[in-house]
């Protein structure tokens, strides 16, 4: 809501400066978003009447004149505008008069005839974009008047950001009431008055969904003169409101929502067929709207129909076809309470949203329609005249809504605020803000009547609210919130994540965080068999899909950085994937993971280390950190698999017992291009859940026993993975065989084609005793027949 | 030789002997089992009983003086042999370590992790939930009913009328009062989602929202809480102001403003009383509990801690961004 500070001083004029204004309203829960000037600042501007016009006799286009400033003498003025004529009242800028942009206005001489000021358009005033010729001023207005004096506009305009609750101050008559209880000031309400009637023209109105529309006051007007201007004050309010002026009628119901809070709409009434139905809209039914749209209407809608058609769309939008147009000459005006109910999401369902709208699924005083009724018809009746009809309302009762009775209990207020307020000055304050309010000292409580404008309050909450808002929320003190002393839990088997990040950041990679949609193209050509769930109303095309992987946004950040030069990349995030699911309720499963992303070098170039880039077991290791904040080694395996996004000779799954958590590997190089990134990536993802499941240490007793060490070197045929011998190294060890280590793989000179020789150690010790050597030998032995019976294994000579 | 050629003669090797395996090698031909003094003492056995007792201590006292020499000469060598290793092993200690770079936090986690340590000091409890959310938890329990204008100005990312990324973390509160009696003390941080870009607005941006439920919980607490929070986050005392608002959830409801170093306020939190409904609508008695809750905006208290002037920064990732919080 914009406003004319001037205009609301009519209303309500505390002793207080504008800045001190705004502020007061801020502070009171009506924010102030801006104050503008509501015109730039110039000076010298006079009002003047063209006295003598006539043609240039060197320029076609332009005019000479004598124009009377109010100066003794006539001022000769050379002017290009075409409707500069005699007798037009105009706004002269006079030599010596600076204009905004600091144009200063000199005596000159235009092709050879002496031009001592400037007649000025609107725009030249920087009062609007119209260029279409000097500004007319009514013929009354008086010559030599200061033109800034004769206009107020030495005001501002004060935009207010109103919360959804505050709909009473949409309108001059709502914000004058505040400023009246926050200042402390009497506010100067104009009385209104019922307007003459002077015709029997009228139309009946039948509520037909009373619910929705419980109030319905309508009026014909006849004999209007749509040729009638709008007088300039009402403009320039509506143009300090953010209002265009539009034409007389639609001027003055706009003067009178902005005034009033209250919407109103005029039909051409000769366009009207028999009575006024408010009702639903039926199946199917379409409606041209006043911008020249067809919607085809949904029967949750309601709108003002007559007995053929519907007309228009109840608090939302007028119909073109019953428009007040330049040749309507009666008019039937509506000022009507439709229920905010009936109202709320209906203009946003047609992709509309008007100043009724706004109002109407706000709330508006149900019990304004008639003075709204009559100040906008003796406003009519003002500027285009007209015979004015009686006053027919329609209404049913029982759906007016009533004024809420709220009781506020002492004890209450006390402990939702934490503050006691003295009985008096609440209700005082609960005084001011309109209410009736009667305190009972007996029983401590307020029984307040909530007056129909403040139709927001109807429980408890919204006193205490009002008294704390009105005291001042400044002056509650500022309290350490008291609460017994609890532990909370710290699970000690649950991981916290933090930790795991921890991991991966001494590791050297950079936590990352990006968006939750990505580009589906490339989602869909990194997991072609997942249909992700897509935004019907994205952003842009390229953050439409749900990301069912952390790999889609982490690799396009390795795209950013590797642009702008960055060599060495390690990149993580956590956060939520979003996988197609038909068992979850969603249809989508929302799962915590960790991911990241390894490419480039591996290590920054060094004097002293090789400058190479980053492979498959630098990121293994790096996700083997992660997985050992577990505390569970044995618990986690790697199986080689096939994936639609990873190389297909170095992808494998993460597996925590049977469960597999997680997968990682190298990108598919045919992804490189794509995803225009420069040379390989390696990525990792594994769910967190499972991750997080830290073992419980129970800890062994250390033996005191030497551990004797024994390696040995098989060859085997490559085919087998090596992972699956060492598993079954340490179950062929038995419980003495502590440690265990692959520590060379041998190929080439020696060994056969398709072998490899491996050396491994192994670590045997005893808790309770020394291993004898045949025990140790026994233990190798063992491992060895089992080697070669699985394996094929054979030691080497 | 007699033993004074022979002295002198060890002397002279001993002062000659260039490492410690030539003074060990001279120990062991004047000193050792066959050496030339153990073998006159042995030649002792010649001489007559009278001569013996003499003869043997000049004897011993060479010996000794001659062990003394090769002492003295072999520390030394020592210290020269460990002089001349450490000058060897001199390095430039200016270069480089060996070391992979260590990364680090994305600064809205180190903010997070903050706030989280703040109120975790408090006894709230971190609790986390779904960012796909329903009607229910993300607008109706929250008492914002169906087309209520609040939710048009939530710029929601709709998937289908009851189903939507959330916009606030608030059903998170919801959901631990649907399973969680109070005394509850919680903070839910997370994304959340706007359907809006710009300078100032990324679709995507994190909130910690704050909920604390107890017997007797006042706006003066929520007051309290909420100051003493901003001083601890920034390290100073701010200027802060509580100015009235409107949350559906809340009543009363504040925006919390904090002076600017440009001395205009900026809003950084918004806060309220619990609303009944909010409580009746996870079976919460109102008339029992009160309650208070408060939302931030992780960016925005970010980029004020450490001087971000573009929100959208956060999410480009840019490694040499990123690193400046390391």
């Amino acid at each position: 809501m914009k406003f004319s500070e001037k205009w609301l001083r009519e209303w309500v004029n505390p002793n207080i400066s504008s800045d001190e204004l705004a502020e007061q309203l801020s502070m009171a829960g009506l924010e102030v978003d801006g104050v503008e000037p509501v015109a730039a600042a110039f000076s010298g501007v006079v009002v003047g009447e063209v006295v003598e016009c006539g043609p240039h006799p060197d320029a076609d286009k332009l005019q000479i004149t004598k124009v009377d400033a109010g100066q003794g003498e006539l001022l000769d003025i050379v002017c290009g505008a075409p409707n500069c004529r005699q007798g037009l009242k105009v706004a002269v800028a006079v030599v010596g008069a600076v204009l905004p942009g600091d144009f200063k206005i000199k005596k000159a001489k235009l092709r050879g005839q002496p031009s001592n000021g400037m007649l000025c358009s609107w725009s030249e005033l920087g009062l609007s974009d119209d260029h279409d010729g000097i500004l007319e001023l009514p013929g009354e207005t008086p010559v030599g008047a200061d033109f800034r004096e004769l206009l107020q506009l030495d005001d501002v305009s004060i935009e207010v950001d109103l919360t959804p609750n505050r709909a009473d101050c949409l309108g001059i008559k709502g914000l004058a009431r505040e400023v009246g209880v926050l200042t402390q000031s009497d506010v100067n309400e104009p009385v209104i008055e019922p307007v003459t009637q002077a015709s029997d023209a009228r139309r009946n109105i039948s509520l037909q969904a009373p619910s929705a529309c419980p109030r319905y006051l309508g009026r014909v007007i006849e004999n209007i003169n749509m040729d009638a201007v709008t007088p300039l004050w009402m403009k320039e309010r509506l143009r300090r409101s953010g209002i265009r002026s539009i034409d007389p009628v639609v001027d003055v119901t706009n003067y009178v929502l902005l005034e009033l809070g209250h919407p109103m709409h005029a039909f051409d009434n000769d366009v009207l067929e028999g009575d006024i139905l408010v009702r639903m809209a039926k199946p199917e039914e379409k409606l041209v709207l006043l911008d020249g749209e067809e919607v085809e209407l949904n029967t949750d809608t309601l709108v003002i129909a007559d007995k053929k058609k519907p007309l228009a769309m109840a608090g939302v939008f007028g119909g073109k076809a019953s428009g007040v147009t330049d040749s309507s000459r009666n008019i039937f005006l509506e000022s009507a309470f439709f229920a905010p109910d009936a109202i709320m999401g209906r203009a946003r369902q047609y992709g509309l949203h008007t100043d009724a709208s706004h109002r109407y699924e706000r709330g508006v005083d149900p019990q304004l329609q008639r003075d709204a009724m009559e100040r906008a018809t003796a406003l009519l009746v003002e500027v285009v005249g007209g015979k004015p009809g009686p006053l027919v309302e329609a209404k049913s009762e029982a759906d007016v809504p009533v004024a809420a009775n709220v009781e506020l209990r002492r004890t209450r207020l006390d402990r939702i605020i934490g503050l006691h307020i003295d009985a008096d000055r609440v209700t005082d304050i609960l005084k001011r803000l309109g209410f009736a309010v009667s305190y009972t000292e007996s029983e401590q409580c307020w029984k307040v009547s909530v007056p129909s404008y403040r139709f927001d309050i109807s429980i408890e909450e919204d006193l205490i609210e009002e008294v704390a808002r009105v005291f001042g929320y400044h002056n509650v003190p500022e309290v350490a919130p008291v609460a017994n002393l609890r532990m909370t839990g710290q699970p000690e088997q649950q991981t916290p994540l933090n930790q795991i990040k921890h991991r991966l950041i001494s590791a050297g990679f950079q936590e990352a965080i990006t968006y939750s949609f990505v580009d589906p193209k490339v989602q869909q050509s990194l997991f072609p068999d997942l249909a992700p769930l897509q935004l019907p109303h994205p952003i842009s095309v390229d953050m439409s899909s749900m990301r069912v992987s952390l790999w889609p946004g982490l690799l396009q950040a390795v795209s950013y950085n590797q642009k702008r030069q960055q060599s060495t990349l390690a990149l993580f995030e956590t956060g939520l994937r979003f996988v197609p699911d038909s068992n979850e309720t969603a249809g989508v499963k929302q799962q915590a993971v960790i991911g990241g992303v390894m490419a480039g070098l591996r290590q920054a170039e060094h004097w002293d280390l090789q400058t190479t880039s980053v492979d498959f077991f630098d990121l293994k290791g790096a996700v083997e950190s992660v997985l050992a904040t577990a505390s569970s080694p044995g618990s986690f395996s790697f199986k080689a698999i096939s994936h639609s996004a990873l190389h297909p000779g170095q992808a494998a799954a993460i597996y925590r017992d049977d469960r597999q958590i997680g997968i990682l590997g190298a990108l598919h190089p045919q992804f490189e291009k794509s995803l225009k990134l420069n040379g390989r990536a390696f990525v990792f993802e594994i769910e967190l859940d499972a991750l997080c499941q830290r073992r419980l240490p129970q800890a062994e007793e250390i033996s005191r026993y030497p551990a004797n060490r024994r390696d040995i070197a098989i060859v085997v045929d490559e085919r087998h993975a090596l992972g699956d011998i060492l598993k079954c190294i340490e179950n062929y060890g038995g419980n003495q065989l502590v440690g265990l280590n692959l520590f060379d793989i041998y190929k080439g000179k020696g060994i056969a084609e398709g072998h490899h020789s491996l050396a491994i150690s192994m670590t045997l010790q005893d808790p309770a005793r020394t291993l004898e050597e045949q025990e140790i030998q026994a233990v190798v032995e063992r491992v060895l027949a089992a080697l070669s019976e699985k394996f094929g294994a054979s030691l080497r000579d | 030789m007699d033993l004074e050629a022979i002295s002198k003669e060890a002397e002279a090797q001993i002062s000659d002997a260039a490492d410690l395996n030539v003074l060990d090698k001279v120990r062991v031909e004047y000193l050792g089992k066959k050496g030339r003094l153990t073998e006159l003492l042995k030649g002792l056995g010649k001489l007559s009983a009278e001569e013996r007792p003499a003869a043997g201590e000049q004897i011993n006292k060479a010996k000794q003086q001659i062990q003394a020499m090769i002492n003295q000469r072999g520390e030394l060598l020592r210290r020269q042999e460990l002089d001349a290793r450490l000058a060897e092993e001199k390095i430039d200690v200016t270069l480089p370590g060996r070391n992979r770079q260590p990364g680090g936090l994305h600064p809205v986690s180190r903010t997070i992790a903050r706030i989280e340590a703040f109120f975790g000091e408090l006894g709230f409890a971190v609790k986390s939930g779904p960012e796909i959310e329903d009607g229910f938890h993300n607008f109706d329990a929250l008492n914002i009913p169906a087309n209520h204008p609040a939710r048009a100005d939530h710029d929601t990312f709709y998937f289908n009328p009851d189903l939507m990324l959330r916009t606030q973390t608030s059903g998170v509160q919801i959901r631990t009062m649907e399973t969680e009696k109070p005394p509850l003390r919680i903070i839910s941080p997370g994304r959340v989602y706007r359907n809006d870009y710009d300078q100032t607005h990324t679709p995507m941006f994190h909130q910690v929202e704050g909920l604390m439920v107890d017997e007797n919980v006042s706006f003066a607490e929520l007051k309290g809480i909420l100051h003493d929070f901003l001083n601890h986050f920034f390290e100073q005392d701010m200027q802060v102001r509580f100015r009235p608002s409107y949350f559906p959830f809340t009543e009363p409801s504040a925006e919390v403003d904090v002076m600017g170093q440009n001395g205009k306020w900026l809003e950084v939190l918004g806060c309220g009383m619990v609303h009944p409904n909010v409580l009746k609508a996870v079976n919460i008695d109102p008339e029992k509990y009160t309650g208070f809750a408060f939302g931030m905006g992780v960016e925005r208290l970010t980029m004020l801690r450490y001087q971000v002037n573009d929100l959208r920064a956060f999410f480009e990732n840019d490694l040499r961004f990123l690193k400046q919080f390391n």
